[in-house]
């Protein structure tokens, strides 16, 4: 049946049948990403009310779930106001380098054996270095509004996501190191493999076990990357605000919004694949599935909100000492014994 | 006109088109975000001769972390156009010059051979690892050639910190090591001494 429905729809668009194939897939994983994105607002706001003993939104719709699509039409009806001073061109250009990248990281992923928009076989570089774009958007945004706090979150970001992402990298560089390639796919595989996979207890031979410094470091470099509590001083409300984002109203602010919720989800999706083994089943008597990275992921999104509730946010200098002096020396120290052990005998991976 | 040959010219005309934008703009915020759309697009060329690798490194280090330190610094400065201007006529001979001899390198090392192929290099199969070949090459053939750039590279880069490097004497630093190994014992008696009465 739907192999029938693809034929007759290839035979009618022809030779363009490629380009519309893959917008039909792009559109495929955009819908749900900005649903996902709207209900995590959603999300957010009601497990950080239960944390602090209050209800959380509950007026729009039952149980308050219209909320997001409240806020999403209140946001686009607002007017955008440009400020005087800014630099116009550029006032505009920022939050649109800011949202592309998120959207842009997720053509790489994978969510299944076969379910991806593009598999590439260097695609851990290339998620990389798109994620490394998206400093961009803040700096921009931070400069042409012309101010002084927009500024000054614009000053911490740039050093702030340049300090995390030498962490994160050099995190990954075991990663890739233990699975012997670049591609998603093949990472997702080869922590399918192991005394403990054959034994049907999956979930001890992934990544997080033997690279659990790792992955803790990686997953927190992920937090500060994308900017989020407790490593929020780029937004910092009680000293500079709202940052890069104080000038900005209506949908252009949604913008930055929907950017930093996008990348939340692709870290929680990455920190999946990478040592938590992506679409593979935690024990082998239930088949892999798309729906266990979902579960992942959601785990690590409530780590996020988990995080918010609970920390209170880092002083600058301690920032760049925890990135610079506590984990890009654990992640060499790491990525030394990984490659040691690599080569002995006692080397699990080969 | 092969799809290749329009994307190559696309993505060509933009490149020298931001390039220009680089020495002509006023602003050097714009100068520097239009060296990030030359660096940008001349990826974009690389992608086109397979070489994977190096246009997705070009956009991770340069575009990624360089240009963006360049930008801090850049937006920074407070920089006079007008005061910049004052020296262009006393170093255009030096400008000049340096202009001639990377003309004449630039032509050296186009019209050699390697630029000399009519037709582009045979497609590799789609399964062949970029990452990889460089890898085997950088390691094996070039492998002292390799270590000696990293190695210049460190040399440089400890140098730039032990000249910037200045410690301040008077600044009040907590170091969070010491304070999380403080006990309560060391800062706070609890003593037991009978109630007042009034």
């Amino acid at each position: 049946m739907m192999e029938a429905t693809w034929q007759t729809l290839a035979t009618w668009f022809g030779p363009t049948w490629p380009a519309v194939w893959v917008l039909l897939k792009i559109i495929a994983l955009l819908i749900p990403l900005m649903l996902a994105v709207a209900y995590l607002t959603f999300a957010e706001r009601k497990v950080i009310g239960y944390m602090q003993v209050r209800i959380g939104p509950n007026r729009v719709g039952p149980k308050g779930w219209l909320q997001p699509i409240a806020d999403a039409l209140k946001l686009l009806f607002k007017e955008v106001i440009f400020p005087t001073q800014a630099n116009k061109g550029l006032y505009v250009i920022g939050p649109i380098m800011a949202l592309t990248p998120a959207l842009l990281a997720w053509v790489a992923i994978p969510f299944g054996e076969n379910t991806w928009i593009a598999n590439l076989n260097a695609g851990v570089l290339f998620v990389l270095a798109v994620t490394s774009l998206e400093v961009y958007g803040v700096i921009i945004a931070g400069w042409a509004s012309n101010s002084k706090y927009p500024f000054l979150g614009a000053m911490r970001a740039s050093a702030q996501m340049v300090s995390y992402e030498v962490a994160m990298g050099f995190g990954l560089i075991s990663v890739l190191l233990v699975a012997g390639s670049l591609n998603f796919i093949d990472i997702v595989h080869s922590q399918a493999q192991g005394r403990f996979a054959e034994m049907g207890l999956g979930f001890l031979s992934w990544n997080w076990l033997p690279l659990l410094p790792l992955a803790v470091v990686y997953f927190i470099s992920g937090v500060a990357e994308t900017n989020r509590a407790p490593f929020d001083v780029v937004e910092g409300e009680s000293e500079i605000v709202a940052g890069h984002m104080v000038e900005y109203s209506g949908m252009a602010f949604a913008l930055f919004f929907l950017a930093e919720y996008a990348n939340m989800i692709l870290v929680s999706f990455l920190t999946s694949i990478f040592f938590f083994g992506g679409w593979l089943s935690p024990v082998g008597f239930l088949p892999d599935g798309l729906h266990w990275l979902l579960i992942k992921a959601a785990v690590f999104l409530f780590l996020f909100l988990w995080f918010r509730a609970t920390f209170p946010r880092f002083r600058y200098d301690h920032i760049m000492r925890l990135g610079w002096k506590v984990f890009v020396p654990i992640t060499l120290i790491w990525l030394f014994v990984v490659t040691v052990w690599l080569l002995s005998p006692l080397s699990i991976w080969r | 006109m092969e799809f290749q040959t329009v994307v190559f010219y696309l993505f060509g005309a933009i490149a020298v088109a931001a390039a220009l934008g680089v020495i002509l703009v006023r602003n050097p915020v714009h100068a520097a975000l239009c060296l990030v759309l030359v660096f940008f697009s001349s990826a974009a060329i690389w992608l086109l001769l397979e070489a994977e690798f190096l246009a997705i490194t070009l956009v991770l280090v340069y575009v990624g972390a360089v240009m963006v330190l360049f930008l801090f610094v850049v937006m920074m400065l407070d920089i006079n156009v007008d005061r910049l201007r004052e020296g262009f006529w006393s170093n255009l001979p030096l400008g000049l010059l340096v202009a001639a001899v990377l003309v004449v390198e630039m032509l050296l090392v186009l019209t050699g051979d390697v630029f000399r192929q009519a037709s582009s290099p045979p497609a590799l199969p789609t399964d062949a690892s970029n990452t990889e070949s460089i890898g085997r090459v950088l390691y094996t053939l070039y492998s002292y050639p390799f270590e000696l750039a990293a190695m210049i590279l460190l040399v440089a880069m400890v140098a730039a910190v032990s000249l910037t490097l200045r410690k301040r004497k008077d600044v009040r630093y907590l170091d969070p090591a010491e304070q999380v190994k403080v006990k309560a014992a060391d800062r706070l008696r609890v003593i037991s001494m009978p109630a007042e009465k009034e």
